[in-house]
């Protein structure tokens, strides 16, 4: 269990002792870490707010990685006969590039919003497991450092983000690149599905009274069915990569030709993660819009149980569909004909939920903030992203445009467009609420139409070199063969490249606008700066450590509007005029703040444990005695973590608890 | 606003007991948690299964499974293993009865009856080796090897865990609910068993 609170004074005095038993260790590793600040307060930390900031910041990182890999690619094709990469370098780049912003970029800031804010829109003090959810962070951390030191070691994978076998085997990539891929991803899957387990738990069990399932928060429902789509489908990929790693390391024969291996064997175990994957890539975006949007509209959420059952059915449905991606690979008729028609089953959920958006502004007071155009902009470029999509959901029509830069157009505007617009959306809306700071909205407009029109000017012209032929994967494009007038490969390869700069100059923008915003001096967010709706504006900015002084009772969905507006409206009816403000309502939260909050302490384990793996990944590549190690550090972290006291015992803190009389203590499984 | 601040009097209806703390499912978040990771280990064994399906008959003629399979022994073996998830319910039985002493018996019974389970399929390896059957040697091999092996280790960790739950409830080091706690190795314990009947009737039984 994670968070404990002590029932109030009455059941049990402030003064007794925790009713278990508290180990009382001689060994000083087995007390808890009680620093609430510096950068121990960080390295050992089991809050899941700092733990979202720590995703946040490190999935920015990446993604700035990501991006130099993009503009070197863009660099290589702007003109004919590119000599900035090497055929090598280039498959190493896109390899990266696709890796880094996939695993390391959009799956950890989704992991970083939903870390920190469905905590707090379901009304808890923490997630369920406090130290799993800091494990998965560092588990995370080390994977992605571990896979870019390929970098310096030889070079890195240079399969694609797909790895298809048997191209995949050490014949074909002699390097170490693809070993650190597969070691690298197995240890960022574990903390996924880490992750998905402990929020899972969290939205499921840990929700304030009377938070039904239907009045939970759109962002946390959109997060629930990522994590039930990451809880099955990473085990899936984890297969394909252990096979993968048996086949390099220890000569297995999984996908040896000559053996008599099936090649599709790893097509479909990879596209059977990859499919769901794709919706794990974009659900968290969708719930970030479902709620800018109702906020910037002044209206609730248009059929609001449609956007959950219809995010629930794609995440149904995404398992069905997985080998339109092999629609090329010949697996005959009947296959093809059931995916085919599956894959356009999809789009039904998804334009249900875009129509859904657009009759939630129907109508509406719009306010058009940096966080809303983001919405506003997803909803337009994730459409035409899934328009092509639908195109090549026709068979015959994506035996055409196969591995043609069509198909590199419509999965950048559906993850460009959809994903990330959704996250810069996220970014804007929730800045005040994490930092207790507004983003400046003059620069975040620069930001948000540099990165339209760049991303127009990127990705649209692949739509029309695509369909012209030219093949995704290739390092360079001659002259010779571009073609003429409208169509003349070398004009779009040069407007493409064109656009990533002033993607880049967008993206820049942002990382300005930050740094402005936090100058010394710049005025504090107000409370509740869009007029919010859901129960993480029910606390300070930012939020204090326990979230809460009380834990909310929820009547409604949209809870902290309808405790800000009453509705006067007769006869059906609604009319609402404001009856609070949100500093009134937490002034009554304060006033009746729980007697007795009990956090999680900090722990050292987690960061021990989640080293042993990368340790353990160079073991596998290099040498038997750094395995020996990583196994070492391994099982020291495991049994640290279980017989680590689950509480800090209270002379361990310094003078006073800081507010409030607030003791720390924890759980027993954290 | 007022008949929050009554509620909130008594946020959320903690019993004292360690584990039972409110959950809106009713379910405690460590069944739950166990539940979620047995659902994705499912589809762990799925994958390792539909891989070992596809490659069962990809050998050479003389070492297949109809050549090695030693099916007393490897039916012994699984009996052995079935009988350990017996001692596991007599064990969670002992222990929600709070009767620790039987309790830490019966699961040690169990890590004995799985490491007689590791021990016969460790011979059972070292004999298909003789044989000729190496990792690398054919697909059927590479898979074979690759799907008993992971649930041989995952056993080797039940065996782990069980026996470092018998030594930290008798050093009184396990926080919380007890019995909960006995009873979540067990559902790790039963989930193993229960691969094991789906790969002893997939790979065994049924003749290739």
């Amino acid at each position: 269990m994670a968070i404990i609170e002590r029932p109030t004074e009455t059941l049990v005095p402030a003064t007794a002792t925790p009713a278990y038993v508290t180990p009382d260790s001689g060994l000083g590793v087995f007390r808890r870490p009680v620093q609430s600040e510096g950068w121990k307060s960080w390295l050992f930390t089991v809050d899941h707010k700092k733990l979202g900031i720590m995703y946040g910041v490190t999935a920015m990182a990446f993604f700035v990685i990501g991006g130099i890999e993009a503009m070197l690619i863009r660099a290589q094709l702007a003109g004919p006969d590119g000599t900035i990469l090497s055929a090598d370098k280039y498959n190493q780049m896109f390899t990266m590039h696709a890796t880094t912003m996939v695993f390391l970029f959009v799956m950890p800031m989704a992991a970083a919003f939903a870390n920190y804010m469905v905590p707090l829109q379901v009304g808890a003090r923490d997630v369920a497991f406090p130290r799993i959810n800091a494990f998965g962070f560092w588990a995370f951390l080390f994977g992605g450092i571990f896979i870019n030191t390929s970098w310096i070691l030889g070079g890195a994978a240079d399969g694609g983000w797909f790895m298809y076998a048997p191209n995949s085997s050490v014949t074909f990539s002699p390097t170490n690149g693809i070993d650190f891929w597969v070691l690298g991803l197995l240890i960022t899957g574990i903390a996924s599905q880490t992750g998905a387990i402990n929020l899972i738990v969290t939205a499921l069990n840990m929700r304030a009274p009377g938070m039904s399932l239907m009045r939970m928060p759109i962002f946390t429902w959109m997060i629930l069915v990522v994590q039930f789509l990451l809880v099955f489908a990473i085990p899936v990929i984890t297969v394909a990569l252990v096979l993968l790693m048996f086949q390099r390391q220890f000569d297995a024969t999984f996908f040896s030709v000559e053996f008599g291996a099936d090649p599709l064997l790893w097509q479909h175990l990879f596209w059977i993660f990859g499919h769901p994957e794709v919706y794990i890539l974009v659900l968290p975006a969708f719930g970030i819009v479902s709620e800018v949007l109702p906020v910037f509209s002044k209206k609730p959420l248009f059929g609001y149980p449609f956007v959950v059952f219809s995010g629930a059915a794609i995440g149904f449905v995404g398992w069905g569909v997985w080998a339109h991606h092999m629609f090329a690979s010949g697996l005959g008729p009947v296959s093809v004909a059931v995916f085919s028609v599956a894959t356009m089953a999809i789009a039904v959920p998804t334009g249900v939920k875009i129509i859904n958006w657009t009759l939630t502004m129907w109508g509406g007071k719009l306010r058009f903030t940096t966080a809303m155009l983001f919405s506003v902009g997803l909803i337009i470029q994730f459409t035409i992203g899934g328009l092509s999509g639908v195109t090549h959901s026709v068979a015959p029509s994506d035996t055409q445009q196969t591995d043609t830069y069509y198909i590199v157009a419509h999965f950048h505007y559906v993850l460009f467009g959809g994903a990330i617009l959704g996250i810069f959306s996220g970014l804007y809306y929730w800045w005040p609420k994490v930092f207790g700071k507004l983003l400046n909205e003059t620069l975040g407009k620069g930001n948000f139409w540099l990165m339209i029109i760049g991303m127009n000017l990127t990705f649209g012209p692949m739509h029309i070199i695509g369909l012209q032929g030219q093949p995704r994967r290739m390092y360079r494009w001659t002259e010779a063969r571009a073609g003429e007038g409208f169509f003349n490969l070398g004009f779009w390869n040069l407007v493409s490249s064109i656009g990533t700069l002033i993607l880049a100059i967008g993206v820049l923008l942002f990382f300005i606008n930050v740094w402005v915003s936090h100058r010394k001096g710049t005025v504090a967010s107000p409370l509740d700066p869009w007029d919010a709706r859901s129960l993480e504006w029910l606390t300070s900015n930012p939020p204090k450590e326990h979230n809460f002084d009380r834990l909310p009772t929820v009547h409604a969905l949209d809870e902290v509007f309808h405790r800000k507006y009453e509705d006067v409206g007769t006869d059906g009816h609604h009319e609402y005029k404001q009856v609070a403000t949100t500093e009134e309502l937490l002034a009554i939260e304060e006033a009746n703040a729980d007697a007795h909050i009990h956090m999680p302490s900090p722990s050292y384990w987690p960061i021990v444990l989640a080293f042993s793996l990368p340790i353990l990944a160079y073991g596998v590549i290099y040498n038997l005695v750094l395995m020996v190690v990583g196994a070492a550090i391994l099982v020291l972290g495991m049994y640290g973590w279980a017989l680590e006291p689950s509480t800090a015992p209270e002379t361990d803190f310094d003078q006073s608890p800081p507010s409030g009389g607030s003791e720390l203590e924890v759980a027993s499984h954290g | 606003m007022a008949d929050t601040a009554v509620l909130a009097d008594a946020p959320a209806d903690h019993g004292d007991a360690h584990g039972e703390h409110h959950s809106s499912t009713g379910l405690s978040n460590n069944k739950l948690a166990m539940w979620l990771f047995l659902g994705s280990e499912c589809l762990l064994f799925g994958g390792l299964i539909s891989t070992y399906m596809l490659y069962r008959g990809r050998h050479s003629e003389n070492l297949g499974p109809d050549q090695l399979w030693d099916i007393p022994f490897t039916s012994a073996s699984s009996f052995v293993l079935l009988m350990s998830s017996l001692t596991m319910v007599l064990a969670v039985s002992s222990a929600h009865r709070r009767n620790l002493r039987n309790a830490k018996i019966w699961l040690a019974v169990t890590a004995t009856l799985g490491s007689l389970f590791v021990a016969g399929q460790v011979y059972e390896f070292t004999t298909f080796y003789r044989e000729g059957l190496g990792f690398t040697t054919s697909l059927f091999s590479s898979s074979f090897y690759t799907l008993t092996g992971f649930h041989g280790v995952h056993v080797t960790v039940g065996i782990i865990m069980l026996l470092s739950l018998v030594a930290m409830l008798s050093k009184q080091r396990v926080h919380g609910d007890k019995a909960e706690t006995v009873e979540m190795v067990g559902l790790y314990w039963h989930f193993v068993d229960v691969v094991w009947i789906l790969i002893f009737t997939l790979v065994y039984l049924i003749p290739a």
